[in-house]
């Protein structure tokens, strides 16, 4: 059984900073929601007033339609697994995991019952009268969600538990999450900061800035169709002109750049006039000169980086001291070779492309 | 040893060994030595020492339980303080435990840093204070016309004065407060190592705060807490001002006792052998608590 998370209106303010602005927002029942952006955008704060240890200044917090308004953590249908995954380093493996059990006045025998089955769920059955300190980290990954779904909850509350472990660990362990989380049903929050793991296993993102929520949809429209400039620069790399929407029809806009008119599809309602960012993935740009003319830039290399599966090429910035622009260009054996300082023409589809009005991007 | 040498080379290694060397053998096991030969001697006039009637005996040891009688339950006198002293020492350890463990915790936990730091800093500027001085402090609240009884009676707790110097009462009192350091700060540092998150995790999990403390506090902070058992009951049982000042004719510690036998008795062989038995009851004691607690020395020397 699970349950759905209403937000309704919640801020929290610790003396004049707001870490969490008027944020509204309702997470499905057996939804994998992911909260994705930099540290300090509040999305812990968010986490740890679902879970009940901070109380919002103003808004109210439904689980399944029910107020949790004066509820403390250790009453709410929710079980949290923390970044540094807060086992009890005094206890065998199965005491962890019965710990909610045993709290709850659950006989001996039955806990050791439960534990021993949850052991089988997350595969580690001999691992029962283990230390905790004799257990690799995705062990004790493991061991931390079976902790929390010991207690039966109906949320199940992630704060980056992944990012203490190396990187084919966590590739491994977003599957595996992801698979729990099919297999039990239960509604899902997930905080990161790491777009890769908000994006691969989530049904759908949140990104945060500031406090507020920028931006909330699927995996994909997420990173194809971003709402903000933030959004756009957080999550993924993007090239940015900057410049003045000149014409818009049918959807696609010409933008004034430094570099001379683009035309990109635009977000939104922007009349003429209006201050842009015309945004395009290094993924979409393509070598040489476009067929539809005006959205060609022709830039000296800066430098090229070897990658393997793809090259990166970075052109010198259309303005001084601004971001290089990248391109991405997938390794079909048929990249040719780049001498740094030569001026290379690139362009873009404007279909691929997007305006959005001027705003706060992310930083570097 | 090999480590101290690589880095600073020979002469400054045999002066740094020696140094520590020179004092422990000098201060510490030389006049142990001397007290502990003194001990197996039977108590002569200085000219007879060394003559016929000199010879080692475990008299004076044998002394403490000469006269125990269980059948008929009669102990002499310097036996009852004996057993006195170790209960009064334990009520006190307990005592000091019961008290600090949750302002420690507050302390370490609770309390946001400024006000932790006030907190630590109001609990030792009492003790800039001479321990004499403080002891008497306690001599004057708990006097039977002081003004503990006073604002008991004025706000109607009590119905007639009580006598606080005369039992054991005054005892307990004085010395938790005089040692309540030495148990305070190792609690302090141990409850501090304790990562918040496990706190918060046992309660997410639906433990009360009794259960938090019971199962997750309790047994992190356990070497802080044999460190501060091991330091109070140690410096209790060994203590000689407040008992003098606090104590009753009949709440007399088995210091006390020592001292009479040094130098009212003048049985210096007597004293010394008492004194090696308090020695060895603490010894006992510290190797108690480190087995309850199953804590090693290295736990401790944390």
């Amino acid at each position: 059984m699970s349950r759905d998370v209403k937000l309704d209106r919640v801020t929290m303010r610790f003396g004049d900073f707001t870490a969490v602005d008027d944020v509204s927002l309702d997470i499905r029942a057996g939804e994998f929601f992911s909260f994705l952006g930099p540290s300090g955008c509040g999305k812990t704060t968010i986490l740890r007033m679902i879970s009940g240890f901070m109380e919002p200044s103003a808004g109210r917090i439904l689980i399944g339609g029910e107020n949790m308004a004066g509820i403390g953590p250790n009453r709410r249908p929710t079980a949290l697994i923390f970044q540094n995954l807060a086992l009890f380093p005094m206890m065998t493996v199965a005491d962890n995991i019965a710990f909610g059990l045993e709290m709850r006045g659950v006989d001996r025998s039955v806990r050791r019952k439960r534990a021993m089955e949850l052991l089988e769920l997350i595969a580690l059955p001999d691992s029962a009268d283990k230390r905790i300190e004799q257990l690799s980290g995705g062990q004790k990954q493991r061991v931390a969600i079976a902790r929390a779904l010991a207690v039966e909850p109906q949320v199940m509350l992630l704060d980056e538990p992944l990012s203490a472990l190396d990187l084919k660990l966590r590739q491994h362990m977003r599957t595996e999450l992801r698979a729990i989380q099919r297999r039990t049903g239960l509604t899902f929050i997930y905080i990161t900061h790491d777009q890769g793991e908000a994006l691969t296993m989530s049904d759908r993102v949140g990104v945060m800035s500031r406090g507020r929520i920028d931006q909330v949809g699927l995996s994909h429209a997420i990173y194809d169709e971003p709402a903000t400039p933030f959004v756009a620069t957080f999550v993924g790399e993007n090239n940015v002109f900057a410049g003045r929407l000149a014409a818009v029809s049918g959807g696609v806009g010409t933008v004034e750049t430094p570099t001379g008119p683009l035309r990109a599809r635009v977000a939104g309602d922007l009349a003429p006039g209006a201050s842009v960012l015309l945004f395009v993935r290094p993924e979409r740009m393509r070598l040489g000169a476009g067929a539809d003319g005006p959205n060609t830039v022709t830039r000296p290399v800066s430098h090229v980086d070897f990658e393997g599966n793809f090259v990166n090429v970075a052109l010198e910035p259309i303005v001084e001291g601004g971001r290089p622009m990248l391109v991405q260009l997938s390794n079909d054996g048929r990249i040719p070779a780049f001498d740094r300082g030569a001026a290379v023409a690139v362009s873009f589809d404007p279909a691929h492309a997007r305006i959005l009005a001027a705003g706060e991007m992310a930083k570097e | 040893m090999s480590d101290l040498l690589r880095r600073y080379g020979w002469p400054i290694t045999l002066f740094m060994i020696g140094t520590a060397a020179i004092w422990l053998v000098v201060m510490v096991v030389l006049p142990a030595l001397v007290m502990v030969e003194y001990s197996f001697h039977p108590n002569l006039p200085v000219t007879k020492r060394g003559g016929p009637e000199d010879y080692y005996t475990i008299a004076n040891y044998a002394a403490l339980f000469r006269g125990v009688d269980l059948a008929t339950w009669t102990f002499p006198n310097d036996f009852k303080v004996f057993v006195r002293t170790i209960w009064g020492a334990s009520l006190v350890t307990l005592v000091s435990l019961v008290v600090c463990y949750p302002i420690a915790w507050h302390v370490a936990k609770v309390a946001p840093p400024r006000r932790a730091a006030l907190m630590i800093l109001l609990l030792i500027i009492p003790f800039w204070i001479n321990e004499i001085l403080r002891t008497f402090a306690w001599y004057i609240i708990l006097a039977y016309q002081g003004p503990l009884n006073a604002v008991l009676l004025g706000v109607g707790i009590l119905e007639k004065p009580v006598r606080w110097l005369s039992g054991s009462g005054g005892v307990i009192i004085g010395m938790t407060y005089a040692f309540l350091l030495f148990m305070m700060f190792p609690l302090i540092n141990a409850i501090e190592t304790l990562d918040t998150n496990q706190v918060e995790a046992a309660r997410d999990l639906g433990a009360p705060t009794w259960q938090i403390h019971r199962r997750i506090v309790i047994p992190h902070a356990k070497p802080g807490i044999a460190v501060g058992c091991i330091m109070v009951f140690v410096l209790a049982a060994s203590s000689y001002i407040v008992p003098a000042l606090l104590g009753s004719p009949g709440t007399r510690w088995f210091t006390e006792t020592i001292y009479v036998w040094f130098f009212e008795g003048q049985d210096w062989p007597r004293g010394s052998a008492y004194a090696f038995i308090l020695l060895t009851l603490c010894v006992g004691f510290i190797m108690l608590v480190m087995r309850v607690f199953r804590v090693g020395l290295a736990d401790i020397a944390k």
